[in-house]
């Protein structure tokens, strides 16, 4: 998978995060998502793209209107891009325990 | 009971904590950091053994390990200063690979008492950018395992 894009990028922004949290409840237009913040539509366009090339956001045409879709797929990779970390931790400090479990002082 | 080592890593900041709970007197888990052959043990996993080079446990020491993979080549090095090394409380660390790309981390680590047999440890990770913290998660992955050496890359399809 080459995305152009990096997702931890993408959610670094806040303004993208409310945006992703209102698509999460329904998908939405272009312009329904723009009419929720300050921003012009330009930018708020310019985020749009940014989540759908890291494929945050999926596209489905709907007669002449684009809507928007939350990927919660996408979402739980980044979950899951923390996870070896967290396994190499872990795995780590199982064995630690295990050898402390057993170990002896010496005089 | 089991005791998961968990990680917050939050988004658009260059640290993160690791907690982990353990069944060990906190004696026995600092005793841990604290004996380089220990930590040897500890630190080192079916692809990579650790050897401690140098282990000087207190304020100003130094610190240096390498990184061996299962044919016994050197993989990376790991070295720093002990910045704070004070018993069954807390060790304040530097940490490099030198030639890795990454910069210097700065580790906190704070050894907690729960009950005469439990302990918490609480390491908190400071990077140099929101950027290379998020390559040193992705690090056990993929990077980390071929920085040095792509032999490795059996040990990685292994992984997949």
């Amino acid at each position: 998978m080459d995305l152009r894009r990096d997702v931890f990028q993408a959610i670094a922004d806040p303004t993208r995060r409310a945006i992703l949290t209102l698509v999460a409840l329904q998908a939405m237009t272009p312009s329904a998502i723009a009419e929720n913040f300050d921003s012009s539509r330009q930018t708020i366009s310019k985020h749009i793209q940014i989540l759908t090339e890291c494929e945050l956001l999926e596209q489905e045409q709907n007669g002449r209107e684009i809507y928007y879709h939350f990927n919660a797929k996408k979402m739980k990779e980044i979950a899951d891009f923390i996870e070896p970390f967290r396994k190499l931790w872990d795995d780590r400090f199982n064995k630690l325990e295990s050898i402390m479990k057993k170990y002896k002082p010496k005089k | 009971m089991e005791r998961k080592t968990k990680i917050s890593a939050e988004e658009n900041r260059h640290d993160l904590v690791i907690t982990r709970e353990f069944d060990l007197p906190v004696e026995l888990l600092f005793k841990a950091h604290e004996d380089a052959e220990i930590f040897e043990e500890w630190m080192s996993h079916d692809y990579g053994k650790v050897k401690v080079l140098k282990y000087e446990t207190r304020k100003h020491g130094g610190w240096e390990f390498q990184n061996s993979d299962a044919q016994g080549n050197v993989v990376f090095r790991a070295n720093g200063v002990f910045h704070d090394f004070i018993l069954n409380q807390k060790i304040t660390r530097t940490f490099e690979m030198p030639d890795s790309g990454f910069d210097v981390q700065l580790d906190f680590l704070e050894f907690t008492k729960l009950t005469t047999d439990t302990s918490k440890l609480t390491m908190l990770t400071v990077y140099r950018s929101i950027e290379l913290r998020n390559a040193m998660l992705k690090l056990p992955f993929a990077q980390g395992l071929n920085m040095a050496h792509n032999r490795l890359q059996d040990v990685l399809n292994k992984l997949k």
